[in-house]
């Protein structure tokens, strides 16, 4: 059963659809708190998920050049994040924020311009050709290996995976953590809730539009080193190819829901990945040629079934 | 303290370009629950909006405790202790109780424990309520809510819009009898009220706007006993 089944169905489609699930996850609590407590799909998402992708690639390289050190990813990943937070609320500060008041279609496209800006801002700098994020291959985990070494039930599972997974497990408790227990993510959650009544309970709504920004900021960030530790490659492009899916998983789990769009992302990432996989004899399923067009199918049967989402998110 | 704590004076104002309120004149003094009543679009709530700083004021002025407060955002009105009941949409639903009453104490957080001791106290149905959604609880818990979340500074004045609109009677006793309750522990309470035979029964004074402007003013109970009053909102006959 194992080897018909299991072996290659868990190392080839499983674990690689959960991986994408967790990237896909990250980048879709940053899109569903903007639309949650900014009211507005922030297009511009994937680029700062990638603009912070290449600051970490250069912070990297940088130390590498100049100490010979071969840095983590997720150790560049730090200053990468402080970077991408600053380019945010500098951009909302003087891009978003005169258009506080608008109607949100005007924010919609506003954004829509802002993703222009950024890529084009990136290729300039970086070049538009494709960059080696890691170099190597990165062989299965070798422990997990020896550990389920009889040939019926091997996981061949790279490291990278592992820390993508762990990773984003570590995120996602922090994010429970700051949105549950804490003032700011309490009041985070309230502005979601409604930002009128927020402002007249007197809480400072600019304050937590930098928050929202932030905590964006951070894990878009992080769904970008991933993405780039998984696929070991930089391209001006990868952001905006993650938009979709990312949005996809943000409506499925309900807009404003940062839980059920790591839910989301997950089924997402899970289904692009399993589709592939041969259910009915020996040709995949659908062909992974396709794979986009599966986050693009749940998002619009979600839209005309379900548009509040699995966890009653906010509809428009 | 002498004089008013809560005074509208002479204030024109509205939305945007049109004119909502002519020259409205209404003010709180301490220890006092004053009601504003008036047929549907007289502009009471409009009235208190314009304290909040929620809408455009052209003339006159807005004073707490005689320092003048016009035009200030809403969010540092809240914080001089002016706090605020919207008719709807005033819980957030999918926060719970706690956490309600925890952002309505935003502008002051020190001393958390306590205050919620104090509203627990003064809502004790609320109490086994506390870890619940606020959006899964009744219309009148809801309102209950609103005013122990609006209580959590402390208010100098409580504004409330409407509070028992859509309510059963059980619950718009109950309702008027916090609302005395909370008067009797210090705050001057400015009300809105479409209910207006109960509203004047509880409140000291009370003012009629009719079409965005004072009509009648003077107690409750010169107000309950007027012919004209009763003959347009009380349901009363000749």
């Amino acid at each position: 059963m194992w080897m018909d089944f299991g072996f290659e169905f868990v190392n080839f489609y499983l674990v690689p659809g959960l991986v994408l699930g967790c990237i896909y996850a990250l980048g879709a609590v940053g899109i569903t708190l903007t639309f949650g407590i900014l009211r507005f799909a922030n297009f511009a998402h994937g680029e700062l998920m990638m603009t912070g992708t290449y600051l970490a690639w250069t912070f990297g390289a940088v130390v590498l050049a100049t100490t010979g050190v071969v840095l983590h990813p997720l150790i560049t990943a730090i200053p990468a994040m402080a970077g991408a937070v600053v380019l945010a609320l500098l951009i909302d500060r003087y891009f978003y924020k005169p258009f506080r008041d608008a109607p949100t279609i005007m924010v919609v496209i506003a954004s829509f311009g802002m993703m222009l800006i950024v890529r084009s801002a990136v290729q300039v700098i970086w070049g538009p050709n494709q960059i080696a994020f890691v170099r190597g291959i990165d062989k299965p985990n070798a422990a997990v290996r020896e550990f389920t070494q009889s040939i019926d039930m091997m996981l061949l599972i790279p490291n990278k995976h592992f820390w993508i997974i762990g990773g984003t497990i570590v995120i996602v408790l922090l994010l429970h953590y700051l949105l549950e227990h804490t003032r700011i993510g309490k009041a985070m959650r309230a502005v979601s809730d409604s930002p009128d009544l927020a402002r007249v309970t007197g809480i400072n709504v600019e304050v937590v539009v930098r928050a929202t920004w932030i905590v964006g900021g951070m894990s878009a960030v992080m769904a970008g080193v991933f993405l780039a530790m998984d696929t070991q490659t930089l391209e001006t492009t990868m952001g905006f190819r993650m938009l979709l899916p990312m949005f996809a998983a943000a409506i499925l789990g309900g807009i404003g829901r940062p839980f059920g769009a790591v839910f989301g992302g997950l089924v997402i990432g899970l289904a692009e990945e399993l589709v592939a996989y041969p259910w009915i004899g020996t040709e995949p399923l659908i062909s992974p040629g396709y794979k986009t067009g599966v986050a693009f199918a749940i998002m619009v049967v979600m839209l005309i079934v379900r548009p509040s989402g699995i966890f009653k998110g906010r509809t428009f | 303290m002498s004089g008013p704590i809560l005074e509208i004076d002479g204030i024109h104002a509205g939305y945007g370009e049109t004119e909502i309120l002519h020259d409205i004149n209404i003010h709180v003094d301490p220890n006092e629950i004053v009601a504003v009543i008036g047929p549907n679009g007289a502009g009471k709530s409009t009235a208190i909006k314009s304290v909040l700083g929620l809408l455009n004021i052209r003339s006159g002025a807005i004073r707490l405790n005689g320092e003048e407060i016009t035009n200030t955002p809403p969010d540092q009105v809240v914080t001089r202790g002016i706090s605020y009941v919207p008719q709807t949409q005033n819980v957030f639903v999918n926060l719970s109780v706690q956490e309600n009453l925890e952002m309505g104490a935003w502008t002051r957080p020190d001393g958390m424990a306590e205050r919620l001791e104090e509203m627990y106290a003064l809502f004790p149905d609320l109490r086994a309520k506390s870890r619940q959604a606020a959006g899964s609880l009744s219309g009148g818990q809801r309102q209950m809510v609103a005013m122990a979340k609006a209580l959590m500074v402390d208010a100098k004045v409580l504004l409330l819009d409407e509070p028992t609109a859509g309510l059963s009677p059980k619950y718009r006793g109950e309702i008027f009898q916090t609302i005395r309750n909370i008067k009797n522990s210090g705050v001057p309470i400015l009300i809105v009220e479409q209910n207006a035979k109960q509203a004047l029964g509880t409140a000291d004074r009370g003012y009629v706007l009719v079409d965005g402007a004072n009509r009648h003013t003077g107690t409750g109970e010169e107000l309950l006993a007027d012919r004209d009053i009763a003959r347009m909102f009380l349901g009363g006959r000749e």
